[in-house]
């Protein structure tokens, strides 16, 4: 039988010999009254696929925010390369939920958006926009606006958008959420062949349980809300992947795995006791 | 989908095309009406006659001088009217306390009769371009007031958050994601303002000024000059009707583009 390697530690802390890219410490969010996240802490190691679980409402997206330097913590602290997150810091690309393409932009305009922003040198940009966009997929559509494309090839724009930039953390917050499960398996094999290239290191959140053992070489758990993370489990997939391991014995362990735990937290979310 | 696109644009093309039958089946009828001296001839001319006598008239520059001098105190109107609508939309959109305070007064705003104020406009200013200015933009600034802040209302906050991920400062978000986000509703805000300032400059004209079109209307009315009030009625009718419908082309074309297939 294959092993689920689980880390002993909660906070998910990796074998010292990694190096730490992104760090959060003790943080907490609170909406008014509400406690929506943490305390909480968590190591990004850096070059690693780290996925995070979760019932609906638990803080994924809050987590997202507060490590990107969308939002403030009310507590804690974040650093992203060692150094304290204010904004988000150059290095970091985030792709959204929904469809952040602008409608007034073609394909290719949109690539280019942040180099544009950025002043970088319109030879750089052209050569940058063209790789994205054939590494997406996109060079027969670099003219055509994010209206005439379907919604998978507005999300592609959106990552192309982010790769660009080079990014050395991609933050990614459920982005095949609004995609069909062929759609979202596929965009997950581009999604790892752009880790493995890059050698960004990745966080993704998702409530696919199934997309996050696939993709990911650690996932973290987190509770029902105010989130934490309640278990990291490392899936011990090799760096060369694609979405064929669903077909492995493992995989359904790893995905077993985070249901067990997630089921609890799930029941909680919305208001009912754990069933025997 | 190109299939689809053909379908609207012919649809849309025949649209256009019935719009064209019904305007040339009214002109006709009306040149139809006044040959056949169902209407007297000095209540109203033939079109065909109208648009004769209005050729001749710009033929001869008569009118250049009225011409220039509304699309002139038109085109500083509307200009203001955006500048300033447009300034105060972004800042009452920035503050949500104001807007509170203001917004049943922009929307019983268009219930003043702001022509009542024309004769202590023209006792302030003078008889000159200035209060006309002041007419004409009157409406124009609280329609574009709303525009923009409709416009901002519905930039989407995943692109507010995409410009901060690009790390946009506040200039360069307005520049490069609020503007090119909200135009169409910006441009509907001018569409307003141009047709507000026509209907106050030229209503202003009719009732007291030295020159402009509105003022020809009301001098050939005055005299019974009939020929040349309905060529210049019909002058007013085809440039405001024409410069409307370029704005709404343009409108079309933006929505077409952002429309998610």
């Amino acid at each position: 039988m294959a092993v689920v390697a689980l880390s002993a530690d909660p906070r998910g802390m990796p074998a010292q010999t990694r190096e730490v890219h992104a760090a959060l410490r003790g943080v907490t969010r609170v909406y008014g009254r509400l406690a929506a996240l943490g305390p909480l802490d968590l190591d990004l190691v850096k070059g690693e696929f780290f996925s995070v679980v979760g019932p609906s409402g638990c803080g994924k997206s809050t987590l997202l925010d507060v490590l990107s330097g969308l939002g403030r913590p009310n507590a804690g602290s974040v650093t992203f390369e060692g150094a304290p997150v204010a904004g988000v810091p150059d290095g970091v690309g985030i792709v959204f939920q929904e469809d952040a393409s602008f409608p007034w932009l073609t394909v290719a305009d949109n690539v280019a958006f942040g180099l544009r922003r950025a002043g970088t040198d319109p030879a750089e940009i052209a050569r940058r926009v063209d790789y994205a966009l054939g590494f997406m997929g996109l060079t027969d559509f670099a003219g055509a606006y994010p209206a005439q494309l379907s919604g998978g090839m507005r999300q592609r724009v959106c990552i192309a958008r982010t790769l660009v930039t080079q990014p050395r953390l991609i933050l990614l917050d459920e982005p095949f959420g609004a995609l069909d499960q062929q759609t979202r398996l596929l965009m997950g094999d581009e999604l790892l062949r752009l880790w493995r290239e890059t050698g960004a290191t990745v966080l993704l959140i998702t409530h696919a349980l199934d997309e996050a053992a696939m993709l990911s070489d650690r996932i973290g758990v987190m509770s029902s809300r105010p989130g934490r993370f309640i278990e990291i489990v490392e899936t011990g997939w090799p760096r060369e992947r694609d979405s064929r391991i669903v077909a492995e014995e493992r995989f359904g362990h790893v995905t077993a795995r985070l249901w067990s735990h997630l089921r609890e937290e799930s029941l909680k979310a919305i208001g009912k006791k754990s069933v025997p | 989908m190109t299939r689809e696109r053909e379908v609207i644009m012919t649809r849309e093309r025949a649209v256009t095309l019935t719009r064209i039958a019904w305007i040339a089946g009214f002109v006709v009828l009306l040149e139809a009406v006044c040959r056949l001296h169902l209407v007297n001839p000095l209540t109203l001319i033939p079109p065909s006659e109208m648009a004769t006598t209005l050729w001749g008239m710009l033929a001869s520059g008569e009118i250049a001088g009225d011409i220039a001098r509304t699309f002139s105190t038109v085109a500083i109107a509307v200009v203001l009217a955006v500048a300033i609508g447009f300034t105060l939309g972004v800042a009452i959109h920035a503050l949500p306390r104001v807007r509170q305070g203001l917004d049943p007064l922009l929307a019983s705003y268009y219930s003043i009769p702001t022509f009542v104020f024309y004769p202590l406009f023209v006792a302030i200013f003078g008889l000159n371009s200035v209060p006309l200015i002041v007419l004409g933009m009157a409406f124009g600034v609280p329609a574009m007031i709303l525009a923009t802040l409709n416009g901002l209302d519905r930039v989407p906050r995943v692109l507010m958050r995409t410009a901060r991920s690009y790390r946009l400062g506040r200039l360069a978000t307005l520049a490069h994601v609020v503007m090119p986000s909200a135009l169409p509703y910006l441009l509907t805000g001018v569409k307003l303002a141009l047709a507000y300032a026509f209907i106050g400059i030229i209503a202003g004209e009719f009732i007291l000024a030295d020159a402009g079109l509105g003022h020809a209307i009301a001098y050939a009315y005055d005299g019974f000059e009939n020929r040349t009030m309905y060529a210049l009625m019909l002058f007013v009718l085809v440039v405001v009707t024409g410069l409307n419908m370029t704005l709404h082309a343009w409108e079309g074309r933006l929505m077409r583009r952002r429309a998610r297939a």
